[in-house]
């Protein structure tokens, strides 16, 4: 304990005084004419791909015909089928062949192209990361135009993790050239539901 | 309205030439301008290499001479700002208060207190312009491209009055050429890389002149210029504006 | 010790990779520039985040305290050290306690700080570090040359060597793709098997006792998720009031770092998944010592997007390690005299002082101001060269007195008509490079008092 005391005691001294807290107003932000339209556009241009259907069974019928492909396929939505009971136990030797994860999504952030993700919806967390490939579920009417809507929506500390996750895992460390499928997914594919 | 004239110490001793452009220049607008005979130095190149408590002296001899000034006035933006932020005389609070609020670079002044419309002059030349950073960004004589704000000019504005004259941006239109104080020499290598970058936009631009409104930046380029034997040469906009040509 | 101005020096003489070098990041510069004029409030944005900022250091002592109660009820074992050394002490016990030898590590800078790797290597102890970029200099034996890209300094044929040497790629294969995907799955492997995950923390929450960790690879979540033990570091400068806040934060971070609208992942941790140790170690490091400088005390607010280096005409021009300190660029200049004065009294000064820096910084932090007074503060404690001292005195005793400064203005001009070669030697920097101006024969008063009186 003696150096937390230390440092808070340290920090006490020589905190300035104290300052008013601004009041964050977001009428004044930007808007989009269409939340749909300026997601996709951004999460096209970060390497996503973004799928409109009608209706969620759409993206199920794709999900049962690839379960029978031999690769391992997972999906954490209730609607696709029972949900695997030790699912949230399997560690990262377990998950390393995973192929492709079905995740649904909580909503999308228009101006940014990403989507919030509570841990509830992986079951476990390494799912949308440890996977090659990625497919989210989302409704179009829970597409927010910026991050002030998302962070208004949702309840950061509800779960014990949870993730703005937008487009696939990329990376420009060499050169400044971008290259997609870093660690993470190598694809990220969102249907957006609704017409 | 009574001018005076500041006279930075190395142009008065380097570029007369620019001293008497801006001279000629406010007395054509109408100004009733003095030059006092014992100023010096506005005590920036200790100040910015941290001898800033050097300046006492320096600092008192600029109160002595440009108190009662309705404005004072100068061709160079760097050394405007230094006294506007800096100038201090403990035993005149008062006189040096005033003159940091009345002092104004060249071109601010003819834009916002002259109030200039148009200028007769010509220049028929193409002409790069180069954005010296403490005018642009510590005087505010411009907007800047890294800032979210509507554009703006106040140097362009008065070169655009100029028949003849053709201005040229170059591609990174508000980087720093080097030049820096006594960055210049102390960070030498750096320095003259940044100028021979400013230089080869305005060279891809193939201007006959770089001008500005400090001339140390100037004086900077006009160095590597001519090492290298560059044909494009260097003038202050003061010149420009005074210029029949 | 070498200084910035000759470590800049021995960069700039292979001129194309300077070139190089300067273009890249200004590209980056210009997508920051795009993204940020997508915005119209972009300014008051700007004026939010350091507003917040300027709150929290306000209030820092009952965040820090808010944070710590709210994480332990979230089940997160909280440590605090006091420096780099308490820090790195921390993490070896944890490890030694666990028995633990296999470590990944994502991007942290305070573990660079804190020169953790070096620490644990020579105590027998190898992290992994899973950022492609820190990567690939760890490969090298390097540092970092950059806070978000720390292999900027490098060409794909240097990494495309290293890799080959390392992994065992292709010799002369310098396609990013192939490099890219051969650590893909190196790192897989080490990610797979990790017995414990370091990361950094990009923001804590006070309100809720939790943290915020930003990638674009998705290394420290393939880390933390993996390994069933994670220790997130943060210097105390970290912590944010609410989760709200973190709106402001995040539309400007990756936007100001890159260009992108966000990060690929902003990952939020709370609380340990179930069966995992969950640690976070409070550093101060120098912290609180900056925070009782008043004029430096709001460098603490920096997010470290490294928009100041992208736009450092400087940096650019003088890579990464020529700032022989974890944190370069112009952040790096006021943060480090704090921590060793004598070492980095030559920081402040690699610098023009053009003042675009603090035009870009997301949180408002008046970057170029600080330079100029640390410059005061170095002189003052005496940090400043003996030589430098003498002709600063004589300059301002000289330009003090009118009559001295008009009679050696006169000297000097007559001598360099005179006798060049006083001035144009090898020993004047200014003329290694540069022609001197033309010395005229009156000064400007010269002509005045002819002409005009
Ligand atoms: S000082 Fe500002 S611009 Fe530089 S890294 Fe920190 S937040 Fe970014």
């Amino acid at each position: 304990m003696e150096s937390r005391d230390k440092i808070l005691e340290l920090i006490k001294q020589n905190q300035p005084e104290a300052k008013s807290l601004p009041a964050v107003t977001i009428n004044s932000v930007i808007s989009f004419e269409d939340n749909y339209q300026q997601f996709k556009t951004v999460l096209e241009s970060i390497g996503g791909k973004v799928e409109l259907v009608d209706s969620i069974d759409a993206v199920k019928d794709i999900f049962l015909a690839e379960t029978s492909s031999g690769k391992m396929v997972i999906s954490t939505i209730p609607t696709f089928g029972e949900i695997d009971q030790k699912l949230s136990s399997y560690t990262a030797p377990q998950l390393e062949v995973l192929e492709r994860a079905y995740l649904q999504a909580t909503l999308g952030v228009a101006e940014n192209g990403s989507v919030w993700l509570y841990e509830s919806q992986m079951v476990n967390r390494l799912l949308p990361f440890i996977c090659q490939h990625l497919v989210l579920v989302i409704n179009k009417n829970a597409i927010v135009p910026t991050m002030h809507h998302a962070y208004q929506k949702i309840d950061v500390a509800r779960d014990g993790f949870g993730v703005f996750l937008a487009g696939p895992s990329k990376t420009a460390d060499i050169e400044q050239s971008l290259v997609i499928g870093a660690h993470g997914a190598r694809t990220t594919t969102i249907f957006i539901v609704g017409s | 309205m009574k001018v005076g004239l500041f006279i930075p110490c190395y142009i008065d001793q380097f570029y007369p030439n620019v001293g008497i452009a801006t001279l000629q220049l406010l007395e054509k607008l109408g100004c009733d301008v003095s030059f006092p005979l014992n100023q010096t130095c506005c005590g920036q190149p200790m100040a910015n290499s941290g001898y800033a408590s050097y300046d006492g002296g320096c600092d008192k001899n600029f109160v002595n001479n440009f108190s009662g000034f309705d404005y004072i006035v100068a061709p160079s933006g760097s050394c405007v700002l230094h006294v506007k932020e800096h100038l201090q005389d403990d035993a005149n609070k008062e006189a040096a208060l005033q003159i940091r609020s009345n002092i104004y670079e060249l071109s601010e002044f003819l834009t916002d207190v002259l109030k200039v419309k148009n200028i007769a002059a010509s220049f028929p030349y193409k002409v790069g312009f180069h954005n010296s950073c403490h005018g642009q960004r510590g005087l505010h004589l411009s907007s800047m491209t890294e800032t979210v704000s509507p554009s703006f000019s106040k140097p362009l504005q008065l070169l655009n009055m100029v028949k003849g004259i053709q201005i040229m941006n170059p591609k990174r239109n508000d980087e720093c050429c080097g030049f820096g104080g006594t960055f210049c020499v102390f960070e030498e290598a750096v320095s003259v890389k940044m100028g021979k970058d400013r230089i080869a936009e305005h060279d891809a631009n193939e201007v006959d002149y770089i001008t500005g409104v400090d001339v140390s930046c100037l004086m900077h380029m006009e160095g590597i210029l001519k090492r290298n034997a560059d044909k494009i040469k260097t003038i202050h906009i003061a010149e420009i504006l005074n210029s029949q040509l | 010790m070498k200084d910035h101005a000759s470590l800049a020096q021995e960069f700039i003489t292979d001129e194309p990779r300077t070139d190089w070098h300067d273009e890249t990041l200004w590209f980056v510069r210009q997508k920051r520039d795009k993204a940020a004029h997508g915005l119209p409030e972009w300014e008051q944005l700007r004026e939010w985040a350091s507003g917040i900022k300027d709150h929290t250091l306000s209030n820092l002592n009952t965040y820090l305290t808010q944070f710590e109660a709210q994480a332990k009820a979230n089940g997160i074992q909280v440590h605090w050290a006091f420096d780099g050394e308490e820090h790195n002490r921390i993490i070896y016990d944890i490890i030694r306690k666990n028995n633990i030898e296999r470590i990944v590590k994502s991007k942290s800078m305070l573990t660079e700080e804190c020169h953790l790797n070096h620490f644990l290597q020579s105590n027998g102890i190898e992290i992994v570090d899973t950022d492609l970029g820190e990567r690939i200099v760890q490969f090298r034996d390097e540092a970092p040359s950059h806070i978000v890209l720390p292999a900027i300094h490098l060409k794909k044929q240097d990494v495309s060597e290293t890799f080959h040497k390392h992994l065992n790629t292709e010799k002369g294969n310098n396609d990013p793709q192939y490099l890219t995907e051969a650590a893909r799955i190196h790192l897989r492997d080490k990610f797979v098997a990790s017995q414990l995950a370091i990361t950094g923390v990009n923001f804590a929450i006070a309100e809720t006792g939790g943290f915020v960790v930003c990638t674009n690879e998705g290394n420290a979540d393939m880390g933390a998720h993996a390994a069933p033990i994670h220790i997130a570091c943060m210097g105390f400068e970290k912590i944010i009031p609410k989760a709200e806040h973190l709106s402001v934060f995040l539309r400007l971070l990756a936007r100001s770092a890159t260009g992108q609208p966000i990060t690929t992942y902003s990952s939020h941790f709370h609380r340990p998944r179930p069966g995992q140790e969950m640690h976070i170690v409070i550093v101060d490091n120098g912290r609180s010592k900056q925070l009782g400088r008043k004029d430096f005390r709001n460098s603490l607010k920096c997010i470290r997007c490294a928009a100041c280096f992208n736009t450092c005409p400087v940096y650019r021009r003088s890579g990464g390690h020529s700032y022989h300190t974890a944190v370069a660029g112009p952040i790096g200049s006021i943060l480090n005299p704090n921590l060793d004065m004598k070492a980095n009294a030559d920081l402040p000064f690699a610098s023009t002082l053009c003042g675009s820096c603090s035009n870009v910084c997301p949180v408002k932090i008046d970057i170029h101001e600080q330079l100029w007074k640390w410059r005061q503060v170095i002189v003052a404690e005496g940090y400043s060269p003996k030589a430098k001292t003498i002709s600063m005195k004589i300059m301002s005793m000289v330009l003090a007195r009118p009559a001295v400064y008009r009679f050696s203005g006169m000297m000097a001009r007559k001598m360099m008509r005179l006798v060049p070669g006083l001035f144009k030697n090898k020993l004047n920097p200014w003329y290694k490079q540069r022609e001197m101006p033309e010395a005229p024969k009156d000064s400007f008063r010269e002509w005045y008092l002819k002409n005009k009186k």
